[in-house]
């Protein structure tokens, strides 16, 4: 079960960020719990100003723009390559 | 190159004359287009696969504990370099304060980072020039040094929202980072695609703008209003009207190019440019969560003298 936080003030971004998540793991059966972090003090005790940002397990694994897919998956298959289509 | 793509479609596919407003109108819209785009895929892509463009939290660590005019240089420079949308200010203003940053250079910063950029520049040099692009840069980051450093003056602090002061950043925890030339390319691609996501309505508009002014705008008419270097009403005009409109830095520049191609002065064209990409409502609207009206309003009027006077002085200096 991995731990999963989507930190960001509400806007457009973070709610697509938030819903790429929930997309690309159920897609995959990956199990997370996935919570959005809406606080900016608790989003800034996380160490960052760009957002939105993803947490991982307490790790950041994004911060600043909507990431992609690939990048998605390869928060939870740590040795999974994200230029690679086949390896994951 | 461009230029043949944009002969071709317009004048031979479509029929129409380079004499006739629409034409010239389209022609301007496919060749900007078609070279902005070019450019802008290209050099995010570049940066991105270098890994150069900084993120607002690597330049907090650099600029914090600095010597003032240290802080100031650093952060306007590297303010050029940082692309963050605007919906990021409230946190980066927060991380700022909360460093121990002197409110003045993170208003520098603040200046700097919306109205000059890597992609600007390069447009700029291919554009119009590598004169006008050197002055426009420059004029940029003299703006961005004076104007946070005269804010400080005003002791800006009493306007910060208190809530901000008590807010305490943690240590942030990067996970690794793949820095494999596979893990590059797929970084870069996404930084392509989320800055070009951000902004090509804003290019598109600037283009489009700068083409209905290229095309249907009479030189004579834009000579008589516009044109005149001892025209001083037309520097603050431009300046005032670029409070209202917003742009990119990058979706300012075809509309530039359009104004300085009939003949607009170069100082009441930068004005212009500097105005719609550093002063907007949406953005002061956003700043107000962390400072109050006091400070915004000082903040606009510091930025609009500069303007004026940086329009004043080129239009004097292009005179000679």
């Amino acid at each position: 079960m991995f731990d999963v936080k989507v930190l960001g003030s509400g806007c457009r971004n973070c709610e697509t960020t938030h819903k790429m998540i929930e997309e690309v793991c159920s897609e995959n059966a990956i199990p997370i719990t996935l919570d959005k972090v809406e606080d900016m003090a608790q989003i800034m005790s996380y160490g960052i100003m760009s957002t939105p940002g993803v947490v991982v397990d307490g790790k950041i694994a994004h911060a600043g723009g909507v990431p992609d897919k690939k990048t998605v998956l390869s928060w939870f298959q740590a040795k999974c390559c994200p230029g690679n289509d086949n390896c994951c | 190159m461009f230029e043949l793509l944009a002969n071709t479609l317009v004048f031979t596919w479509m029929g129409l004359t380079p004499d006739s407003q629409a034409g010239a109108a389209l022609h301007f819209f496919v060749m900007d287009s078609a070279k902005i785009f070019f450019l802008l895929i290209i050099i995010i892509y570049v940066m991105g696969l270098l890994r150069a463009l900084l993120s607002p939290e690597k330049v907090r660590d650099y600029v914090r504990g600095k010597p003032v005019w240290l802080a100031r240089s650093s952060a306007i420079t590297l303010g050029a370099v940082t692309p963050f949308c605007s919906c990021s200010s409230v946190p980066l203003f927060i991380g700022f304060v909360e460093a121990g940053i002197p409110l003045g250079v993170t208003f520098s910063f603040l200046i700097a980072s919306p109205m000059i950029n890597e992609v600007a520049a390069v447009l700029l040099v291919s554009l119009l020039g590598w004169k006008i692009a050197a002055l426009y840069v420059f004029a940029g980051l003299l703006v961005a040094y004076v104007g946070g450093a005269l804010m400080e003056r005003f002791k800006p602090e009493r306007w910060v929202e208190s809530y901000v002061w008590k807010i305490q950043m943690g240590e942030a925890q990067w996970s690794e980072e793949d820095t494999s030339l596979a893990g590059r390319h797929h970084f870069a691609l996404n930084e392509v695609k989320n800055i070009v996501g951000r902004i090509w309505k804003w290019v598109f508009l600037g283009i489009g703008v700068g083409a209905l002014f290229h095309g249907y705008v009479p030189e004579a008419w834009v000579v008589e209003h516009l044109g005149g270097k001892d025209n001083w009403l037309a520097v603050p005009a431009a300046v005032l009207l670029g409070i209202p409109l917003y742009s990119n830095a990058t979706g300012v520049i075809p509309v530039a190019e359009a104004m300085l191609g009939k003949g607009v002065a170069l100082g009441t064209t930068l004005a212009l440019m500097m105005s719609i990409a550093a002063l907007s409502l949406p953005e002061m609207l956003i700043l107000r969560k962390v400072i109050r009206w006091p400070a915004l309003a000082l903040y606009a009027s510091i930025l609009a003298v500069a303007f004026m006077l940086v329009g004043w002085s080129f239009n004097i200096l292009e005179a000679f």
